[in-house]
Formats: structure tokens, C-alpha cells, sequence
């Protein structure tokens, strides 16, 4: 080669290109940085850059009553926010030592999984859309957005949700809500069959992502891959199987696992877990129609001191009033304690360790976001591949910017 | 397997040097001084009744009132397995925060360490490269810890008495 390119005298011979990828790249997804190696098209090393949307969530956090931390979580993984709140108001109730009612736990499992659906939906059709079929992800964004239409309903909002309130959810369920859920489970399936059709034995689909950044499953418990990514390598870890929360236990459900661990397992774990979250939606709904008469107006806990009373009680009775006043001023003292509560994320296994030391913010909340910490096997998941499957092995290892940063 | 057992196979090892026997919430925790912070992670690593082999969440905690120990490192362990979680503390000086760094033992805790150092200063020795990770490379100082409040407490552009605050003498 040198025969043919004249260098500066005293150069070196570079044979590798560089080539910065990110961060803001159709192709990434979100803000990623990465500064790739390249040998021809195949990628050498990568170095990955975050922190691009960093807001210092967790030191803001220590200056807030536990109800003002919600929002701050429905910005992490924004692809399914109602999992990150309904994770917060568990981890305050298991710090407080509220129990929550059932009726409350089998809504929050129709939110939680509603939202479930929504993230796997969006990965499995981004990846999709990154090895060239647009048609899926463009089909099966109607029933995403009939999904937000549901969050709306229960909450006023689509995409950062604030959903539910520490003890259950601000409001009961309306009749138009539940009809939506039932439009839902019906349309769904049929349009969710289609999508795997689409795909799964797709010819051009299956020569781009079968054994493209594949992880053993030794590699990927040791770099701290949990939820869909660590189970399409062949472990069935689940938290809401390991460590129940919000009544799981009632509710009898399979865990897909995959074997390689490559972007097409992957796929297919997503693909089963929508499966098997409509599943759960339809054995909760159904559980929260068998509630008759009083119990049916269950919606959340007793807890005058978490819990905002009814606005009218706030005009008409004085201890409504001293707790409303309370509350919004952020004035009611936590118990001190230290607890470490998890919930199965759309992406993994999210953390919320919480310190308090009896003061009216936490002393400490770090969370664990599941995509932070599998992100740095993405070099070994690319080295030795196509830059055109780093993109795809991205985007279907489900990484959320938003999360990832905090 | 239960918390008693883990306690017992660990005091079996390392006698009295672990403390603070605590279980908040049903999950065991301990610290054990900072130097033996390999030592005990590589035994619950390899022990083959106890088998902590999946490293959950690494941090640190800022306790300014704690002199000699002012950071403490937070090590989340989880056993696969047997299902069960374990919490483990070392405590460090904040004049020399130098730790010994669990990356030859959890891939994962590369960048929770350089997420740890980022924002509380903990030098992790023997980390292959410990820089900044969330935050912009020149900042020179670890915002996480204690003595940087949110707000300026000096600011003078609000009435303190309306927000309940002590006013600064000018």
C-alpha cells in the first residue's frame, strides 16, 4: 500500500479508519456516542461516550419529598414510564410498610404490563426499521398510541405519565378506560400475530440479525445483563418470578427464555414477553372485574399521610385540610431506613436504592438502570462485525438514553 | 439458604473483622474494613454454597458526620440461585477514598466504579481507566457529596423567612 500513498515523512501508517458515530445519528436512536474503529466496514473497537443527557436526577432527588421524585423517573426510560413510577411508589410503600389493596396491585399489573408492550413494541419494530423493513414499525404504532389513549384516561397523560400515587392511583379507572383495555386485548393479538409474521421467518430479517452480537450467558450475568437481553441468552431471571411485587404471585405466566443471545433471540424474548404480557393483562382484568360493589371502588390505600385526600374533603374537613397542606409542602418526615427495592423494567432489572434518615427528602436514592450497566458490553457485542449490525445490535439491545444518563 | 447461614459461613472466615450486622428490610448487610473489600467479594464469589456472582449495584453514600469514614462504598450482591440478595459496605476515609476496584472480578462494575468516582471520588486502585463518566471531563470536583447543596444558600434574590430558611448574615 505504501507504494501507492506518498505519507508526510515520519507519519505513521494508520490502517484502521476512525469514525465518530454519534451523537445524534439517525442511526443511534438517541444521544450515543461512538467512536469507532474501523478496518474496511468491519468494527475493530469502539469507545462509547454517555452522559450526554445527564440532569443529575439522583442529587436533585435529595432535596424533594418522595411524590415530587415521580416525574423525575417517568424522564428515565420514557419508552415506558408507568414501570419507573409504579417502581417508585413500591419501594416508598415497602419503606413506609403500606400494603396496598389488591384491586390496586391488579390495576398497577395492567399499567406496568400495558407499558411493557409499549418498550418491547418499539425495540423489536427499531429493529426492524434498522434492517430495513419499515412497514412493521409504522403498523403497530396505531396500537401504541391506543395504549397511551389508556394511560390518558387513567392518568391525563401519554408519555411522562406520573402515574399512581405512593398507596395506589391518584383516580379510579373510568368506564372508558377499561372499554379501551377491552378494544385493546381484542385488536392486539391479531395485529401482534401479523407483526411476527412479519418477521420471524423473514428471510433478509433472519440473515441480518441471527449470530449477530450474540453473549454467552456466563458473559452476560458477569457484565450485569438482566431482564429480555440477559433471558435471550439463556437465563430465566425475572424479578417479578424472583422477587414478586404488586401480586405477581396470583398471576400464573411463562418466562421466554432465548439460547445465543444474539440480536435475533433477543427479538424473539421480546416478541414471546408481549405474548405472555397480554396474557397477564387479561388474567388481571379479569381479576379486577371479580370485585363487586365496595371493593370494586378501591383505589388505593389508607395512607392520609402519602395518600392526597379527596379535594373536597380538603374544603370541608380540617384534617384533610392539615394533611393536603402537609403533603404539598412536602412537610411529613419518612421513617429512616435503608431498603434496596427492585421491579422488572421494560429493560431490565430497575433498582431504586433508597436511604432516609427519618428527614423529609431521601438522604440517598441511587437507582440501578439496567441499560447503564449492560451498555458497556457493547464493544465486545460489535468488535470483529459490520458497522451495519452495531447499529442493529444497538437498537435491539434496547438502550434508552434517557435512562442511561439519569 | 438464609441469612443466618451466610452470616455464620462469613464469620467462620473472617471472624470479627466484618461488623455492623444489620438487616433492614430483611436483606443482610455488613461491613467489612476497606482493605479486605477483594478479599470478601472474591470469597462470596467463589464459595460454592454462597456463589454471589451477579454484582446488582455499586455506589457510594457521603456521611459527612462519620470522621474516618466519611464515604461509604455500597456493594449489592445477588445470588442467582438461591434468589437471595446481600448488602456490603466499606467505609473510607474521604482524605485518601483509595479502594480496591472489583473490575477483574464483575465486568459490571466498570462503569459503576467510574460512576462511583464521577460523582463522589472514590480513587478505585487497579480500575483499567477510571475517568469521569456522566458528568464533562474538566469539572473539578465530585458533586454527589454533601457540601454541594442544590440551591445557593447565600442567594439573596428570595425572602428567606417566606421559605422557611435561616437568613445568612451578610
Amino acid at each position: 500500500m505504501s507504494e501507492h500513498i506518498k505519507l508526510p515523512q515520519g507519519s505513521l501508517e494508520k490502517q484502521t479508519t476512525t469514525l465518530n458515530f454519534g451523537p445524534t445519528h439517525p442511526a443511534t436512536h438517541g444521544v450515543f456516542q461512538n467512536i469507532v474503529e474501523l478496518d474496511g466496514e468491519r468494527v475493530m473497537d469502539a469507545t462509547q461516550t454517555v452522559g450526554y443527557i445527564h440532569r443529575a436526577f439522583e442529587k436533585i432527588a435529595e432535596r424533594r419529598p418522595l411524590y415530587q421524585i415521580t416525574p423525575l423517573l417517568d424522564r428515565m426510560n420514557y419508552c415506558s414510564a408507568p414501570i419507573n413510577d409504579m417502581g417508585w411508589h413500591i419501594t416508598c410503600e415497602r419503606l413506609l410498610g403500606v400494603k396496598t389493596p389488591k384491586r390496586v396491585d391488579y390495576l398497577r399489573i395492567i399499567v406496568m404490563e400495558l407499558a411493557r408492550i409499549s418498550d418491547h413494541l418499539i425495540c423489536n419494530s427499531i429493529v426492524g426499521v434498522d434492517s430495513g423493513a419499515y412497514t412493521g414499525f409504522l403498523y403497530v404504532m396505531q396500537y401504541r398510541e391506543l395504549i397511551y389513549e389508556i394511560y390518558e384516561e387513567v392518568c391525563g397523560s401519554r408519555l411522562t405519565t406520573n402515574i399512581g400515587r405512593i398507596g395506589g392511583f391518584e383516580r379510579n379507572f373510568t368506564n372508558e378506560a377499561f372499554q379501551k383495555l377491552e378494544k385493546f386485548l381484542k385488536e392486539w393479538p391479531v395485529v401482534l400475530r401479523e407483526f411476527e409474521n412479519l418477521f420471524t421467518r423473514n428471510r433478509i430479517f433472519m440473515e441480518r440479525t441471527i449470530g449477530v452480537g450474540p453473549i454467552a450467558a456466563e458473559r452476560a450475568l458477569n457484565y450485569g445483563f438482566t431482564g429480555p437481553n440477559l433471558r435471550a441468552a439463556g437465563v430465566d431471571y425475572d424479578v417479578r418470578v424472583h422477587t414478586p411485587y404488586s401480586s405477581y404471585e396470583d398471576i400464573i405466566f411463562t418466562i421466554p427464555v432465548g439460547k445465543t443471545g444474539d440480536c435475533y433471540d433477543r427479538f424473539l424474548v421480546r416478541n414471546q414477553e408481549m405474548w405472555q404480557s397480554v396474557n397477564i393483562i387479561e388474567q388481571a382484568y379479569k381479576k379486577v372485574k371479580e370485585f363487586k360493589g365496595k371493593d370494586a371502588e378501591v383505589f388505593h390505600a389508607d395512607v392520609p399521610e402519602y395518600y392526597l385526600p379527596d379535594k373536597k374533603d380538603v374544603y370541608t374537613k380540617m384534617e384533610a385540610l392539615i394533611y393536603h397542606f402537609k403533603i404539598i409542602m412536602g412537610e411529613i418526615e419518612m421513617p429512616p431506613g435503608e431498603i434496596y427495592s427492585a421491579v422488572e423494567g421494560a429493560n431490565g432489572e430497575l433498582g431504586f436504592y433508597l436511604i432516609s434518615d427519618g428527614g423529609r427528602a431521601p438522604y440517598r436514592l441511587h437507582f440501578r438502570r439496567p441499560c447503564f450497566i449492560y451498555y458497556q458490553a457493547y464493544t465486545e457485542l460489535i468488535k470483529g462485525g459490520m458497522l451495519s449490525d452495531a447499529v442493529i445490535t444497538m437498537s435491539s439491545l434496547n438502550i434508552i438514553a434517557g435512562e442511561m444518563d439519569a | 439458604m438464609n441469612n443466618q447461614i451466610i452470616r455464620q459461613k462469613l464469620t467462620d472466615k473472617f471472624g470479627d473483622q466484618l461488623a455492623a450486622w444489620e438487616e433492614p428490610y430483611g436483606m443482610l448487610t455488613f461491613s467489612a474494613p476497606k482493605e479486605m473489600n477483594l478479599k470478601v467479594l472474591q470469597f462470596l464469589f467463589d464459595d460454592p454454597e454462597l456463589k454471589f456472582q451477579f454484582l446488582t449495584d455499586l455506589t457510594a453514600v457521603h456521611y459527612p458526620s462519620n470522621i474516618g469514614g466519611e464515604l461509604a462504598v455500597v456493594y449489592h450482591l445477588h445470588n442467582l440461585v438461591e434468589n437471595i440478595r446481600i448488602r456490603f459496605k466499606i467505609y473510607t476515609d474521604i482524605n485518601k477514598p483509595d479502594v480496591f476496584s472489583a473490575t477483574a472480578l464483575y465486568q459490571s462494575a466498570n462503569w459503576m466504579e467510574r460512576e462511583t468516582y464521577d460523582f463522589y471520588g472514590v480513587n478505585f486502585v487497579g480500575h483499567p481507566n477510571l475517568k469521569r463518566i456522566l458528568n464533562v471531563d474538566d469539572m473539578d470536583y465530585f458533586p454527589m457529596r454533601k457540601e454541594y447543596p442544590l440551591e445557593d444558600q447565600k442567594r439573596i434574590d428570595k425572602d428567606d423567612e417566606m421559605f422557611g430558611r435561616v437568613p445568612q448574615t451578610q
